[in-house]
């Protein structure tokens, strides 16, 4: 029944765009495919609980003594002839690598995909100082021409578009005169960057992890432009944020298992590349220069608070894929680059309640994203720890919240209730979706709607989001 | 050896001790001996032949040619692999085990370009411009179809990267059954204070994107077809 109930709603909506309808069928899709291929993976794996084990347990071990690990790391760079800038805040982020691009006398720089650098706008900042950024992921790329669209997922960022859309926006921004085949949009983005590379002065990557013991970056990607960005230019910078490390490469092993089977369900990604420094003496390609910022970016804060696990994220993305509320609302609706379940939890934390304070209620409680986690991130524990805080901070928790909070403590003490309010969740919220904002759905997720109406996807409304914080910024 | 420089570090670190509420450590931090340790549970005690049987699949589930020779057939196994992509300018590495395997006539050919012999830095050029870059693996891992590149000097990394196809030669003998072998190697070098190489690839298979509405696409950025050749050299 509650199948029906949600087809007759998706009917209903697609009036309201075509745009709307195609995410959520998409982010249905994304979701369900995702999570098979990564149930398999774990299946595959075999001891999952095991090598969940040993991945939290290195997290919280790095975690615990990051100042240690990160002066090793920054040693280490220095000794294979790179530079570490350690940046406390996004704008001396951006200050340095600014810094590093007039002295190169950079026009052009291609980067690769890298959530960091999103955070701290860098590309903005770079912009304004008169480079051209040229974003060389396909998805990132498909966004940033397509006048920067955000990002909806950490993993997918162009999620939220068909291919239709990508083959006008391809046709009218770049000349592109073929079909909306993947192929053939995919050979096209191939050759046009493939010739940004050639001539970009500097690379600029993340970093999924930076290993204490060699002072080196790695790497986890399927498209190649990482490596092309860390192949041809003549300068490399790399950007992390200042808990993407581990002790050593036997760490390494570990977390990149995890990372690859949890985000894609793959073995291991196309490419895993592990960096160490400049080019060395008789080298004929790589950086002859290499920068690694190293950002806090508020991410000290959370140190030594309830919330420190959620600094062990390592960004795969599978508590969003599970995530009933995510696959209603897709990733936009979170107003900000890290949506869904580590969303809710990281945003508040690096931005201040202020902006996202409805996050921490944008969650059913169903405890799929801890289940998901490969680094056993209480995801929705500390999700209630935010209300708490933030009920706690504002002293004018309504009734209903309180109520929420009850609820919660009743379903989670009744697996089977526990269960059904995370089965239901996706098929309750549609039928009440109403002038794109979901009201007072019944059952398990009332507490929450009651007082509060959650703002259901709306293009414009993450834009001028999106704007705002860019004017701020500036 | 050039040396680097580093900015801002006292001032970052005394921060995220005084936040972890105790004193600077700047020494004295061991690793846990951690309690579970699943990954070297992992075909343990596969034989040679059985590491192969699972590269294989594991091929077929990355979009991978596999041929299987042994060192006489070498060389004519990479003329049809090379015939059936229609590939005629190579890229190789400088690396004595193309000699060793027996392929001194093919490295001689001038539509070979070995890497680091093309005047002017246009390696990068003319590695661009090459429809196949060939190259040994170092490490190969079972699990995951994956070929290790120790890269330097004459292993150029673009070699594997920048043309429109891959081949890698897998020797049987550098078959292990996944990361943690390697990683291990690697762990004990730095611990020895060995410098690691400036690019260690893990490449598994053409590079590809499911970008476009959740559809693998391969060949993106890096080639657009990779071939493995194994070569039985026991
Ligand atoms: S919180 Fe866990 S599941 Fe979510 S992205 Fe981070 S590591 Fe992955």
């Amino acid at each position: 029944m509650p199948m029906k109930i949600g087809e007759r709603s998706f009917e209903s909506r697609v009036n309201k765009g075509l745009d709307d309808s195609y995410m959520r069928e998409t982010v249905r899709e994304a979701q369900g495919r995702l999570h098979t291929n990564k149930a398999k993976a774990e299946e595959d794996l075999g001891q999952w609980e095991e090598w969940r084990t040993l991945s939290e347990e290195i997290r919280s071990h790095t975690l615990e003594n990051l100042d240690f690990y990160l002066e090793q790391l920054s040693e280490n760079v220095v000794k294979n002839g790179g530079h570490v800038f350690f940046a406390q805040t996004a704008e001396e982020a951006n200050e340095y690598v600014k810094e590093v691009a007039a002295k190169k006398e950079a026009n052009k720089i291609i980067k690769s995909k890298s959530m960091v650098t999103e955070e701290i706008s860098m590309n903005d900042a770079l912009e304004r100082a008169g480079c051209e950024v040229i974003e060389s992921d396909l998805g990132e790329y498909i966004l940033q021409i397509d006048d920067h669209d955000p990002p909806s997922h950490i993993v997918a960022p162009a999620l939220h578009k068909n291919k239709e859309q990508i083959r006008e926006t391809f046709e009218r921004l770049k000349g592109y005169d073929k079909t909306s085949k993947p192929e053939e949009l995919t050979q096209f983005a191939r050759e046009q960057l493939r010739q940004e590379f050639l001539e970009a002065d500097i690379g600029i990557t993340g970093c999924n992890f930076a290993v204490a013991e060699s002072g080196s970056v790695a790497l986890v990607t399927n498209e190649g432009n990482a490596r092309l960005a860390t192949t041809i230019p003549k300068t490399q910078i790399s950007v992390m944020g200042m808990e993407r490390i581990v002790p050593t490469w036997e760490e390494l092993d570990v977390l990149v298992s995890m990372l690859c089977r949890s985000a894609v369900g793959q073995k291991l990604t196309s490419y895993v590349t592990g960096l160490s420094g400049p080019r060395e003496e008789g080298d004929l390609d790589g950086p002859e220069e290499f920068h690694l910022v190293i950002v806090d970016n508020g991410r000290s804060n959370i140190l030594g608070t309830a919330f420190q696990s959620a600094l062990h994220c390592i960004r795969c993305a599978a508590c969003i894929n599970v995530c009933p509320i995510y696959r209603h609302v897709g990733g936009h609706s979170y107003g900000s680059i890290y949506p869904g379940p580590i969303g809710a939890v990281l945003s508040p934390l690096l931005e201040g309640y202020e902006d996202h304070k409805d996050l921490p209620y944008a969650s059913s409680l169903c405890a799929a994203c801890t289940d998901a986690c490969p680094v056993k991130i209480p995801l929705h524990e500390l999700l209630i720890e935010h209300r708490k805080v933030i009920a706690e901070k504002e002293k004018k928790t309504s009734i209903g919240e309180r109520y929420a909070m009850k609820g919660f403590g009743l379903a989670a003490s009744s697996p089977g209730l526990f269960q059904m309010a995370a089965k239901t969740a996706p098929y309750m919220l549609s039928p009440f979706s109403k002038d794109g904002f979901i009201e007072k759905g019944p059952g398990p997720l009332s507490g929450w709607t009651d007082v509060r109406s959650f703002p259901a996807p709306e293009k414009e409304r993450f834009r001028d989001w999106f704007k705002n914080r860019k004017k701020e910024d500036s | 050896m050039r040396q680097g420089t580093i900015q801002n570090k006292e001032s970052f670190l005394n921060n995220i001790a005084e936040k972890l509420g105790r004193e600077r450590k700047t020494s004295g931090v061991e690793r846990p001996s951690y309690q579970k340790q699943p990954q070297w549970d992992i075909m343990a005690d596969y034989t040679t032949d059985q590491l192969v049987d699972v590269l294989k699949e594991q091929c077929t589930a990355i979009h991978t040619d596999v041929r299987e020779t042994n060192i006489d057939g070498l060389a004519a196994v990479i003329d049809n692999v090379m015939k059936e992509y229609g590939a005629e300018k190579a890229s190789i590495w400088d690396d004595p085990r193309f000699v060793e395997y027996g392929l001194a006539p093919f490295v001689e050919r001038p539509d070979v370009n070995i890497w680091g012999s093309a005047p002017d830095e246009d390696d990068i050029k003319i590695t661009e411009q090459a429809d196949v870059g060939i190259t040994f693996s170092d490490y190969t891992l079972a699990e995951s179809g994956t070929v290790v590149l120790m890269n330097g000097g004459g292993k150029g990394q673009s070699v594997s990267l920048l043309p429109t196809y891959y081949i890698a030669l897998i020797p049987l003998s550098t078959i292990v059954p996944r990361m943690s072998q390697v990683n291990k190697k690697i762990h004990e070098e730095a611990k020895a204070g060995h410098r690691v190489p400036s690019c260690i690839n893990f490449i598994s298979g053409p590079s590809n994107s499911a970008d476009i509405e959740l559809n693998l696409v391969v060949g993106v950025h890096g080639p657009v077809r990779a071939c493995y050749i194994l070569i039985d050299d026991r």
